[in-house]
C-alpha cells in the first residue's frame, strides 16, 4: 500500500471543462454549429437591451399616447408599431425582456444548487436517503406545478423575489434526477474508490471527485430551464397572478394584445415572437452543450 | 411481484405528502377564507375592528379554523377516506359535487389531446426510427424541436389567430355540452385539445423513435429478417411492442404535466373544466375547494402511475422478475 500512497495517477479526476469528444482541434465554431452561435448572438442582443434599457435611446414604455394607437408595424418613429394605448412597442417590449430574463438568469440557479445538492445525497448515500428524497421528487411530480405556482403567488403576492423562489423551487426535479443518475454512475468509478482508500470524507468525495464530473449536464440542463421559467412566467402574467402593473412583462403584453387579436395582431405577436426566439435559443443552446457532453448520442 | 409491492407501497406516501403538503400550505399563507366570506360585507355595514374581529373569530370556529393544522389535516383525511371532501363555504356546495361537475370537460380534453398526439407521434416517431439520420429523420426532430421551444399559450394564440380569426371555420372558444350537441361540442374542442396534443408529440416522438432504433438493432429483429418476412411485418409484429415501454411509462409521466397545461388551456378557451374551477378556488380564497381538487389530481396521477406500473408487467413480462426490475 505504501507505493500507492500520494501516486497522482491513481487520483484520476476529470479536468473541470466541456469535454470536446466531438470537436476537433481548431474548429469548435464550426462543431457548434451557426445555429448555437445565432442563439448566443439573440440572447447576448436581448440581454444587452434589457441591461441598458435605461440608457439607450427607446421610448419611454408607460408613455400613453392616445393620438397614435394601434400604429402597425414599420411605421415611422415606432418600428414594431404602438399598443392599445399608443406605447411604442419595441421600448415595452426591451423593458418587458428586463423581468424574463431576472427571472430566467436567477431560478434556474436555485433549482441547480437544489437539484445538485439532493442528487449528489440520493445518488452517492442511495438506500434510505435516495428512497425519501425519491418519495419527495414524486410528490413535486404528482403536485400539479403550475396551480401549486399560482396559488403560492396568489396568496404570498406577485413579488420578483416570490416568484423567483417559487419557480427556482419547483424547477428543481430535472436536474436533481440528471445529478442521481450520474453520481450513480461516476460513485462506482475507480477514482472515487481511490479517494475513499486514501480516507477521504463523504462530503469532500462528493464536492471533489463527483461534484466536477456531473456539473456540466447539469448546468446545460438548467440553460434549458432558463426557457422553462420565461414560459411559466408567460403563463403567470397572462393569467394575471404575474407582476403587478405598470411593468410590462412580455406575458402581459401577450395577453393585453389577445384581447384585440382580430384587430391589430400585432400587438400580440411581437412580445409572442421576441418570446419565442428567445425559448428557442435557451433550448438550443443547452441542447448543443448536452449533447457534446453526453456520451450516448442520440439518447433522448 | 416485490417490484410492484415497492412501486405501490412507495406511492403511499407520496400521496399523504402531497396532500399535507398542499393543506399545510393553504394554512400557513396569509390570507383567509374567513376574510373571504367575510370581504363583501364589513365596509358597507359599518361595523366596529371588534365586530369584524368577533365574526371573523366566529366563522374561523364554525369552520375549525381555530384547531391546530395537524388535527385538521386529520380530520379532514378521515373524512376523505369516507368519501366527503367537504364544502365550499364560497359556493356553499360539496366539494365532490362541484369537481364532478367539471371533470368530464378536463377528461375529454385529455382523451382528445392524447390521442391527437398519439396519432402524429406514433407514425412519425415509426417512420423517424426506420429512416434513422437520413434527412427525413433531421426534418422531423428538427420540427419537433421546434415544438418543444413553442409555450402551450404561444400555440394556443397562433391556432386562435389562423383558424378562428383568419379562417373563421372554429370557434376561438366556448364549450357546448356533450349531451347537447356532439358535433358543436367536438368542434369547440378541437383547438385546445390540438394545442395541447401537438405540445405532446416531440415528446412520444422521440422516445419511441429512440426505443425502436435500438430495438432494430437486436438478433431477433436479423433473424426475422433472415426468415424473409415483410419490413411492415416485422415493425408492427416484432418491434413496435417492445419498443414501447418508455412510451407507456412517459404517457403517465405527463399527465401531471398535463393537468397543468389544461389550466391555462381551459381560461383561454373558455371550457368550464378543473383548471378554471382551480383558478376560481385561487381567486377566491377558497381553501377546502383547491385542497379537494389538488387532492383528486394528486390521486389521479397516483393512480395512472400504478396502472402504468402494473401494464408494464403485461406489455414487459422481464419486469417484476428481479426485485426492483430494470426501472427500479
Amino acid at each position: 500500500m505504501g507505493d500507492l500512497a500520494g501516486n497522482k495517477s491513481l487520483l484520476f479526476r476529470h479536468k473541470f471543462r466541456i469535454p470536446y469528444r466531438n470537436i476537433k482541434k481548431g474548429n469548435s465554431r464550426a462543431a457548434f454549429g451557426i445555429v448555437f452561435w445565432v442563439s448566443v448572438a439573440w440572447v447576448l442582443l436581448i440581454t444587452f437591451c434589457a441591461v441598458f434599457a435605461s440608457v439607450l435611446p427607446f421610448a419611454d414604455p408607460l408613455k400613453s399616447d392616445l393620438s397614435n394607437t394601434f400604429k402597425p408595424i414599420f411605421e415611422t418613429g415606432h418600428i414594431l408599431g404602438t399598443d392599445p394605448l399608443g406605447r411604442d412597442m419595441l421600448s415595452r417590449l426591451i423593458h418587458g425582456a428586463q423581468v424574463s430574463l431576472k427571472i430566467a438568469y436567477t431560478a434556474p440557479i436555485i433549482s441547480l444548487f437544489l437539484g445538485v445538492s439532493l442528487g449528489l445525497c440520493a445518488g452517492y448515500f442511495q438506500g434510505k436517503v435516495d428512497t425519501v428524497i425519491g418519495i419527495f421528487v414524486d410528490a413535486i411530480l404528482a403536485f400539479p406545478n403550475i396551480i401549486a405556482i399560482i396559488a403560492i403567488l396568489f396568496f404570498l403576492g406577485p413579488t420578483l423575489l416570490n416568484m423567483i423562489l417559487v419557480l427556482g423551487f419547483f424547477g428543481m426535479v430535472a436536474d436533481l434526477r440528471v445529478a442521481r443518475a450520474n453520481t450513480i454512475l461516476y460513485s462506482k468509478r475507480e477514482f472515487v474508490m481511490a479517494a475513499r482508500v486514501q480516507g477521504a470524507s463523504n462530503l469532500r468525495i462528493m464536492i471533489k471527485e463527483l461534484l466536477p464530473n456531473i456539473i456540466i449536464p447539469v448546468i446545460a440542463l438548467a440553460i434549458i430551464g432558463m426557457s422553462r421559467v420565461i414560459v411559466i412566467e408567460g403563463i403567470l402574467s397572462f393569467l394575471g397572478v404575474g407582476l403587478p402593473p405598470p411593468n410590462p412583462t412580455w406575458g402581459k403584453m401577450i395577453s393585453e394584445g389577445f384581447e384585440e387579436i382580430d384587430y391589430a395582431a400585432h400587438i400580440t405577436f411581437v412580445p409572442a415572437v421576441a418570446m419565442f426566439f428567445t425559448i428557442l435559443s435557451f433550448n438550443l443552446i443547452g441542447d448543443r452543450l448536452r449533447t457534446l457532453t453526453n456520451a450516448r448520442q442520440g439518447q433522448l | 411481484m416485490t417490484y410492484f409491492k415497492y412501486r405501490i407501497l412507495r406511492l403511499i406516501p407520496v400521496f399523504f405528502l402531497v396532500t399535507f403538503a398542499s393543506f399545510a400550505l393553504l394554512n400557513i399563507l396569509p390570507g383567509d377564507v374567513a376574510d373571504a366570506i367575510l370581504g363583501g360585507t364589513d365596509v358597507e355595514s359599518g361595523d366596529s375592528p371588534e365586530g369584524i374581529l368577533e365574526a371573523r373569530l366566529e366563522i374561523r370556529k364554525e369552520l375549525g379554523l381555530d384547531q391546530p393544522i395537524v388535527v385538521r389535516y386529520f380530520a379532514w383525511l378521515a373524512n376523505v377516506m369516507r368519501g366527503d371532501f367537504g364544502e365550499s363555504p364560497i359556493q356553499i356546495a360539496p366539494v365532490w359535487e362541484l369537481v364532478v361537475e367539471r371533470l368530464p370537460v378536463t377528461l375529454e380534453l385529455l382523451i382528445l389531446s392524447i390521442l391527437i398526439a398519439l396519432t402524429i407521434a406514433i407514425p412519425a416517431g415509426i417512420y423517424s426510427a426506420v429512416n434513422a439520420d437520413k434527412i427525413s429523420d433531421r426534418l422531423i426532430g428538427t420540427i419537433a424541436f421546434g415544438i418543444v421551444a413553442m409555450p402551450p399559450f404561444l400555440m394556443a394564440i397562433l391556432f386562435v389567430f389562423i383558424f378562428a380569426v383568419t379562417l373563421q371555420f372554429l370557434p376561438a372558444s366556448g364549450y357546448i355540452p356533450i349531451e347537447e350537441n356532439l358535433f358543436e361540442n367536438l368542434r369547440h374542442y378541437i383547438l385546445p385539445a390540438a394545442t395541447i396534443g401537438l405540445l405532446e408529440v416531440p415528446i412520444f416522438l422521440r422516445v419511441l423513435r429512440v426505443d425502436l432504433i435500438a430495438t432494430l438493432q437486436e438478433d431477433y429483429i436479423a433473424l426475422a429478417k433472415a426468415k424473409g418476412l415483410s419490413r411492415t411485418y416485422i415493425l408492427f409484429n416484432h418491434a413496435l411492442r417492445p419498443s414501447s415501454f418508455t412510451l407507456v411509462t412517459v404517457l403517465g409521466l405527463q399527465f401531471g404535466f398535463l393537468i397543468s397545461g389544461t389550466v391555462i388551456i381551459e381560461e383561454m378557451f373558455g371550457l368550464p373544466g378543473m383548471g378554471k374551477l382551480i383558478l376560481e378556488a385561487i381567486d377566491a380564497r377558497d381553501a377546502m375547494l383547491l385542497q379537494g381538487a389538488v387532492t383528486m389530481i394528486a390521486l389521479a396521477y397516483v393512480l395512472i402511475n400504478l396502472i402504468v406500473d402494473i401494464l408494464y408487467g403485461y406489455i414487459d413480462p422481464r419486469v417484476g422478475q428481479s426485485e426492483r426490475g430494470r426501472h427500479g
